[in-house]
């Protein structure tokens, strides 16, 4: 179905999020949008999804002029939209969630939905469990879950706000080879992502905003750099691999347990120096965020014991974790992050855990100011959370982590963040890493991954790996041990399969798991 | 007391308790839409008066229940156009309505005080009332009583297993969800309240015509019903089926407090009166314990077997507020 949107406006007080943009995408298409956080990407999909209204403007779908009232418009014109925080229903179960919105008569055939979408996701290589609630699944996890259901109901239009949070690289060529496969049908796509390498294998077109305006549009082959320089209008590059130099060991687990729905942490051994960065790899819900919230305080320890600092944290309150400096920043960025409704002032005051009774409102709006100016975000003091643009509710989230912390524990920290953000935001990360404090994280961008740790586990279905040396390792490398780790069903033997003495020499560093046997030597 | 005696008691109690049963229901298809009709003690007094009215004056059981139902379904309209369109808070009008509502139902009554009216007479079921006890307890009742069996199944039914049902789910917890799903979140809202309210308004011709016949005014001893079914409906987890068993328990609390009141001679007949609205604090306490981050802790250092269990019993209670109740919708 060929798109138009012509001179589509939307204004937010003085932000004008779309201003006059005027965008034709051909049926069979698979059209890249790209723009750097807050252009105006979300709220140009959100008017053609019908979920805003736009100020001015019209929407032709194949020539006949459209009004899009109401998702419910949109629905029946064949336009479905995959969110960028999946618009989802946590409490409730996976099936429920799939037949919400789908039309039907009065009893839904749940067997069938379920049969239906579970070869769906099989083809596409992706395992959701379809009984458990959504809530206990990860973001990523939801995303995939939506982008099933949407592909189950057979849109013609479908919209992919950031779509491959937490997609594994094999997962990824099973989703891109479906949606050649719609599009050569003639169904069109839109596909908005910050990951440029994406965009160039996927795309046929390519459209780039800009503060509300289209500022270019491209056919492949795409030149990286001419993208990027349309995005921000300069040069972007990456600076250099951050090197390590670790301190005592801040954090000890000691044969850790821990299990929350149908993932199990058992017997894990790990030393974190101050100053590393530890990266969790694997397909999403392995276990990675178990690990983080076992951490944090936030799950209880079933075995084995938890030390930071020297001090037995085990069977603590999340109250005591965070007292003793560990930062803990969830990936649901509105459900657990941030609290909608209240302003970036109001969430600066909240976390800034200062003594006396009543709030200083001149000094939130002082902190407020200097952190949106020192992480770069879109907004002002007053400004809802909810109002920000995805990657700006990111920054948000991890301005509000205190300096001063030990220990951060970010789950997809640079989820939704464009180029010059991630590596922007991972200078600041360095820097505090540099002060002595540890990073864990989880990411599926594998080349962040491997740029920005200094080892990394690699998990599947709650078991972990023996930790790589990053700087040592190449993506093919930990592409295939997250993939072979899956086909296999043993990490630690994908691990030790490795030929040894491939110059992953055991690391002087410092940086090595305690108890563990050198794996590259085994 | 023998077991005859006992049959027909907890018949009495499935009779006491049917008001009840169908206001908690009601109240759960409103607040399962989103919506807190807190006005439920004030519509239960007014349809129990206006209902008593229609029924002296006209001698129409039928239209007695009808104007219960209307006057229902009024009130919560003024909470949902309130709260849905003008999007003020529904706590405060809902809390006003109340008020209102119990003062306008004493004052417009008061005529019509201690006049005898109609009373819902008994049908029972031919054949399935010869079952020995089941047949005494549930099919020797008036039709109401009949109605709110019926009524507990098809609303279960309705949420669980419905597309609309599911469709009312999804918008009392998550409405910006539902919208983009094409669900019109408005509409839904305002169709449950609306019903809700009108079910709410049956509960007062139940009680005026039927359980507690007759209006006396300020000793009709309804006041203070609204408020214990709004606690019920917390308790019952918005679910049909365990509403309905709060409503039953909280008749048998307060029938026990009556027949033990004879053997109880050392505590004083007022704490026994009273006794049954603290009990069912604790219950609903109770069936929340797993919500406690503490139990959590305590759980993770049984074994392994035990662990399973507990944590299932307790998922299985546990209280899961619709997470948008109260919550205005705004759409751009
Ligand atoms: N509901 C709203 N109220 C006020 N301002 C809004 C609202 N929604 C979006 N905006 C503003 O509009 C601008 C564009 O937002 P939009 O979400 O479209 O950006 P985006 O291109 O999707 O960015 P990102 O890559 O970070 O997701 C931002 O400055 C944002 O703050
Ligand atoms: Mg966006």
């Amino acid at each position: 179905m060929e798109i138009r949107l012509i001179d589509i406006r939307k204004h937010f007080g003085p932000v004008k999020a779309n201003d006059g943009i005027t965008l034709t995408v051909p049926a069979g298409t698979i059209q890249g949008i790209l723009g750097e956080n807050g252009a105006g990407k979300s709220t140009l999909m959100k008017i053609l999804s019908g979920y805003q209204h736009a100020d001015a403007g019209r929407i032709e779908l194949d020539g006949r002029p459209v009004h899009m009232r109401s998702p419910a418009d949109a629905i029946r014109h064949g336009v479905g939209m995959l969110h960028q925080d999946p618009l989802d229903f946590p409490p409730m179960r996976v099936v429920d969630n799939l037949l919400i919105g789908a039309p039907g008569r009065l009893i839904p055939q749940r067997r069938e939905a379920v049969s239906a979408v579970a070869g769906l996701a099989g083809s596409l290589g992706l395992s959701i469990d379809l009984k458990a609630e959504v809530g206990s699944l990860t973001v990523g996890e939801r995303q995939q879950l939506e982008l099933l259901r949407l592909l189950w109901l057979g849109a013609r239009v479908l919209i992919l706000d950031e779509p491959t949070t937490g997609i594994s690289a094999r997962q990824r060529q099973e989703l891109f080879d479906t949606l050649r496969r719609l599009a050569a049908q003639g169904k069109t796509i839109l596909f908005v992502s910050h990951k440029l390498e994406e965009v160039e294998e996927l795309c046929t077109r390519v459209a780039v905003l800009r503060q509300g305006r289209l500022v270019g549009e491209a056919l492949p082959p795409f030149r990286v750099e001419r993208l990027v320089g349309m995005m921000f209008e300069r040069e972007v590059t990456p600076g250099e691999r951050f090197a390590c130099t670790p301190g005592k060991t801040l954090l000890r687990l000691a044969g850790l347990g821990a299990e929350h729905g149908r993932i199990r942490l058992e017997g894990l051994d790990l030393e974190v120096k101050a100053g590393e960065t530890i990266g969790l790899a694997g397909m999403e819900g392995s276990g990675q965020s178990l690990l983080l919230q076992t951490c944090a305080g936030l799950r209880p320890v079933t075995h084995g014991r938890i030390y930071l600092d020297g001090a037995d944290l085990t069977g603590k309150t999340y109250r005591q974790f965070k007292k003793r400096g560990v930062a803990y920043v969830p990936a649901t960025r509105l459900e657990e992050g941030l609290i909608p409704g209240l302003s970036l002032a109001d969430h600066f005051l909240l976390t800034e855990n200062k003594p006396g009774f009543f709030i200083n409102r001149e000094r939130g709006r002082r902190t407020a100011e200097e952190r949106i100016a020192r992480f770069n975000i879109k907004g002002t003091p007053t400004s809802p959370v909810e109002s920000l643009s995805g990657g700006n509710q990111q920054r948000a989230l991890l301005a509000l982590v205190e300096p001063g912390s030990k220990l951060m524990l970010l789950e997809h920290p640079t989820r939704g963040l464009d180029v010059e953000s991630v590596i922007y935001l991972w200078s600041k990360l360095k820097e505090r890493c540099g002060r002595g404090e540890a990073i864990i994280f989880t990411s599926s961008d594998l080349d962040e991954l491997l740029r920005y740790s200094d080892r990394i586990l690699v998990f599947f279905a709650g078991r972990v790996s023996e930790p790589l040396d990053a700087a040592t390792t190449t993506v093919d490398e930990l592409g295939e041990l997250i993939g072979g780790a899956s086909r296999s069903g043993d990490p630690v033997d994908a691990v030790s399969a490795w030929p040894g003495g491939d110059g992953r020499a055991p690391d002087d560093a410092g940086c090595h798991a305690s108890g563990a046997p050198e794996n590259g030597d085994a | 007391m023998d077991g005859a005696t006992l049959v027909i008691g907890l018949a009495g109690v499935l009779t006491a308790a049917a008001p009840l049963v169908v206001a908690t229901i009601g109240e759960t298809f409103a607040e399962r839409a989103g919506v807190i009709n807190l006005s439920v003690n004030g519509t239960i007094l007014l349809s129990a008066m206006g209902s008593f009215v229609v029924a002296v004056s006209t001698g129409s059981l039928v239209l007695a229940f009808i104007a219960g139902a209307l006057i229902g379904a009024l009130v919560a309209l003024i909470v949902a156009f309130g709260s849905i369109t003008l999007r003020q808070s529904q706590v405060a009008i809902g809390f006003v309505l109340t008020l209102f509502c119990r003062d306008l139902s004493y004052f417009l009554g008061n005529p019509f005080m201690g006049e005898k009216g109609p009373m819902l007479s008994v049908h029972p079921i031919p054949l399935l009332e010869d079952i020995p006890v089941l047949g005494t307890m549930f099919f020797k009742q008036d039709v109401m009583t009949y109605f709110s069996f019926v009524l507990i199944a098809g609303a279960w039914w309705w949420i669980f297993r419905t597309r609309p049902g599911l469709v009312l789910r999804a918008v009392g917890e998550r409405p910006e969800a539902a919208f983009a799903r094409g669900a019109r979140v408005k509409l839904v809202r305002y169709a449950y309240t609306t019903l809700g309210g009108a079910l709410v308004g049956l509960a007062g011709p139940m009680y005026s015509l039927s359980v507690k016949a007759g209006w006396k005014g300020t000793i009709s001893g309804l006041d203070g019903l609204g408020w214990i079914v709004l606690a019920i409906v917390i308790f019952g987890a918005w679910n049909p089926v365990r509403v309905a068993l709060g409503a039953y328990l909280f008749g048998l609390l307060q029938w026990l407090s009556v027949v033990l009141q004879p053997h109880l001679q050392g505590i004083p007949s007022q704490v026994l009166q009273v006794a049954p609205f603290p009990l069912m604090i604790l219950t609903l306490l109770f069936v929340n314990i797993g919500n406690a981050e503490w139990v959590e802790r305590v759980l993770a250092a049984l074994p392994e077997r035990p662990r399973k269990a507990v944590a299932r019993a307790i998922r299985a209670l546990r209280v899961v507020q619709p997470r948008s109740l109260g919550v205005p919708f705004e759409q751009d």
